[in-house]
């Protein structure tokens, strides 16, 4: 095996924080934002890296990318010395900061991919075939003219993808690329997303709020929490671990009071007499065509949905299982 | 090359959206080009006829051409880095495999050529009306004079660069910015010629780089400065440039180093 494309050993960075303390003086406490992270990342992973807001995700980043200097540890990225070769790393990689914008702002989107053919010294025979291969999987022909600040927020993170992925990088960095968007947009780019892995194999590190995203999009989870490296394996896993259930709501056309014991499920609650049921299951247990198939028999079901378990809660039941010591949540 | 270019142009698109911002400009600078002309000329009056070599018609003709070059040169406001360092953009900067340095001095090269014509010929236009230019009639000054403006805008920027570069130690900017902006417009001609300074003054401007900015390209395309005179005027400026470019790359590299990219 070749040498991971990332790697990271005991990463910490620490922030001074200054707060007043009485009239004049300022008090000064250092936060370690990334406190000890260990881990590698093989050439062609697609990795979902999550936690709750201001667990470090952003951070740690920051100093894949070189734009940050530990305060102690080491990272490797594409090979290379972070901050020592952050120029060189850059030709390597993508990044989208989901806040943040690489595109000129008062002028037309394709005017930005010239700059960044130009920044990136891309030759002139081959970049425009990418561009148009980007600008086609990405449906931005409708507003290539537009200047980027007259966009839509799902135009300009498509744009911002795009503008990230130009220069073919090896490394796709994404930093909460679906933050704000709607299902559909949510969607498609997840769909891109998928394609371009599968095309050009590039390795995609993607953090994240929303489940879906890192259901989708990748084969491996880091959770991080207050900096540290809580979990780090399969999404199905880290369900088993912490039992994360998903939780189905069946709406039903006469009410049935009790269902009974249905093999593989919890019942959270009965609302509306026995017209809405909610039950838990983890899908290593059960599918939701068993469950529903067993509801079916005691009544005809008029609705139903699927609600995911949030990053956050996950976060926190790992974090109790952590604490409680045995690894399991009651 | 091809790179330095491709920016200077897209530095010069960015502007010319703003066709009012430009229009409204450039009607402030010939106003205010009116005012200066009569001021300057009336102390040459008072002096006697001539002061420090101005009689009546060089001087108004310093006080426009002052205010064609004001817009390019950009005396009065430039704080697109110290607003990315704050507001953590500048991560996208640090993230692209080119010099900050490099790019921000092409796009602020391209923003004074976009600014040239609009924003210098009316002040000109109105000069030659209103009080007359006295301008050379040999084509040198003004190729010598493009080297110096060239220079003088490249001064400012490296001027304006090390001032935003605070931004990564202070969060509020506003007071040095004026700080900066009056030191600028004092000493770099903006306001009197410098060669009126009296003594301490005028070692205290030659003590900054601020004359390389307006003076400098003033006394070559007028003509005061000619020949050698011209090319040593050229080349204080090329030497504060380097200077102070310089001393600006490394208190880039010393602010990145501590970097603290703020909100996430």
């Amino acid at each position: 095996m070749t040498e991971p494309i990332i790697q990271v050993r005991d990463l910490r960075r620490e922030f001074v924080v200054r707060s007043p303390a009485g009239r004049l003086r300022r008090a000064r406490t250092v936060v370690a934002a990334v406190d000890g992270l260990t881990f590698d990342l093989a050439e062609g992973a697609a990795v979902g890296y999550i936690g709750a807001n201001g667990a470090g995700k952003s951070t740690t980043i920051k100093m894949l990318t070189g734009i940050l200097v530990p305060t102690a540890g080491t990272v490797r990225t594409c090979g290379l010395d972070p901050v020592r070769r952050r120029r060189e790393l850059a030709r390597q990689i993508g990044v989208v900061f989901g806040q943040r914008s690489q595109l000129w702002w008062d002028l037309p989107l394709a005017e930005s991919f010239r700059a960044l053919a130009a920044i990136h010294r891309l030759p002139d025979a081959t970049w425009p075939a990418r561009r148009d291969e980007l600008v086609d999987r990405l449906d931005l022909g409708a507003f290539l003219a537009t200047p980027v600040r007259q966009l839509s927020l799902g135009q300009r993170i498509r744009g911002e993808i795009a503008a990230a992925l130009l220069h073919s990088p090896r490394l796709l960095i994404l930093d909460e690329p679906t933050i704000g968007l709607d299902v559909l947009s949510k969607e498609r780019l997840r769909v891109f997303l998928a394609e371009q892995r599968t095309l050009h194999g590039t390795t995609l590190l993607l953090t994240t709020h929303d489940m879906d995203d890192v259901q989708r999009l990748t084969n491996r989870i880091l959770v991080v929490d207050h900096g540290r490296l809580v979990y780090d394996g399969t999404l199905p896993g880290l369900s088993a671990q912490v039992g994360a259930e998903r939780v189905m709501v069946v709406d039903l056309v006469e009410p049935v009071p009790d269902l009974g014991a249905i093999d593989g499920t919890r019942r959270v609650a009965v609302e509306s007499d026995g017209l809405r049921h909610r039950l838990a299951f983890t899908p290593e247990r059960t599918t939701a065509g068993a469950i529903l198939e067993a509801v079916g028999r005691h009544g005809q079901v008029r609705d139903l949905a699927i609600e995911e378990p949030d990053i956050e809660d996950v976060v926190r039941r790992l974090y109790l299982a952590q604490v409680t010591g045995d690894g399991r949540v009651p | 090359m091809r790179l330095f270019a491709t920016l200077v142009i897209l530095g010069f698109r960015r502007w010319s959206t703003y066709r009012l911002a430009t229009a409204a400009g450039a009607f402030t600078n010939t106003v205010f080009g009116l005012i200066k002309a009569s001021i300057t000329v009336g102390a040459i009056g008072a002096a006697g006829g001539t002061l420090a070599g101005y009689d009546a018609l060089a001087g108004a003709t310093y006080a426009w051409v002052v205010q064609a070059l004001v817009a390019p040169v950009n005396v009065f406001q430039w704080n697109e880095l110290a607003l990315r360092i704050r507001d953590g953009d500048i991560a996208v900067d640090l993230a692209r495999p080119l010099d900050p340095q490099f790019a921000y001095l092409a796009g602020f090269l391209g923003r004074a050529i976009h600014q040239f014509i609009p924003r210098g010929a009316p002040p000109l236009l109105a000069g030659a009306l209103v009080t007359g230019l006295a301008l050379p009639t040999t084509p040198l000054p003004y190729l010598l004079g493009l080297v110096s403006v060239v220079l003088g805008v490249s001064v400012s920027f490296a001027s304006w660069w090390l001032v935003n570069l605070a931004a990564f130690w202070l969060i509020e900017l506003r007071g040095l910015l004026t700080l900066h902006i009056v030191g600028m417009s004092v000493l770099s001609g903006l306001v009197i010629p410098v060669h009126w300074f009296p003594d301490r003054l005028a070692t205290l401007a030659a003590l900054t780089p601020f004359p390389s900015i307006l003076q400098a390209p003033v006394d070559v395309i007028t003509g005061r400065a000619e020949g050698t005179a011209a090319l040593g005027v050229l080349a204080v400026q090329a030497a504060w440039l380097a200077g102070v470019l310089l001393l600006g790359r490394l208190v880039f590299a010393r602010g990145a180093r501590k970097l603290v990219v703020q909100g996430g």
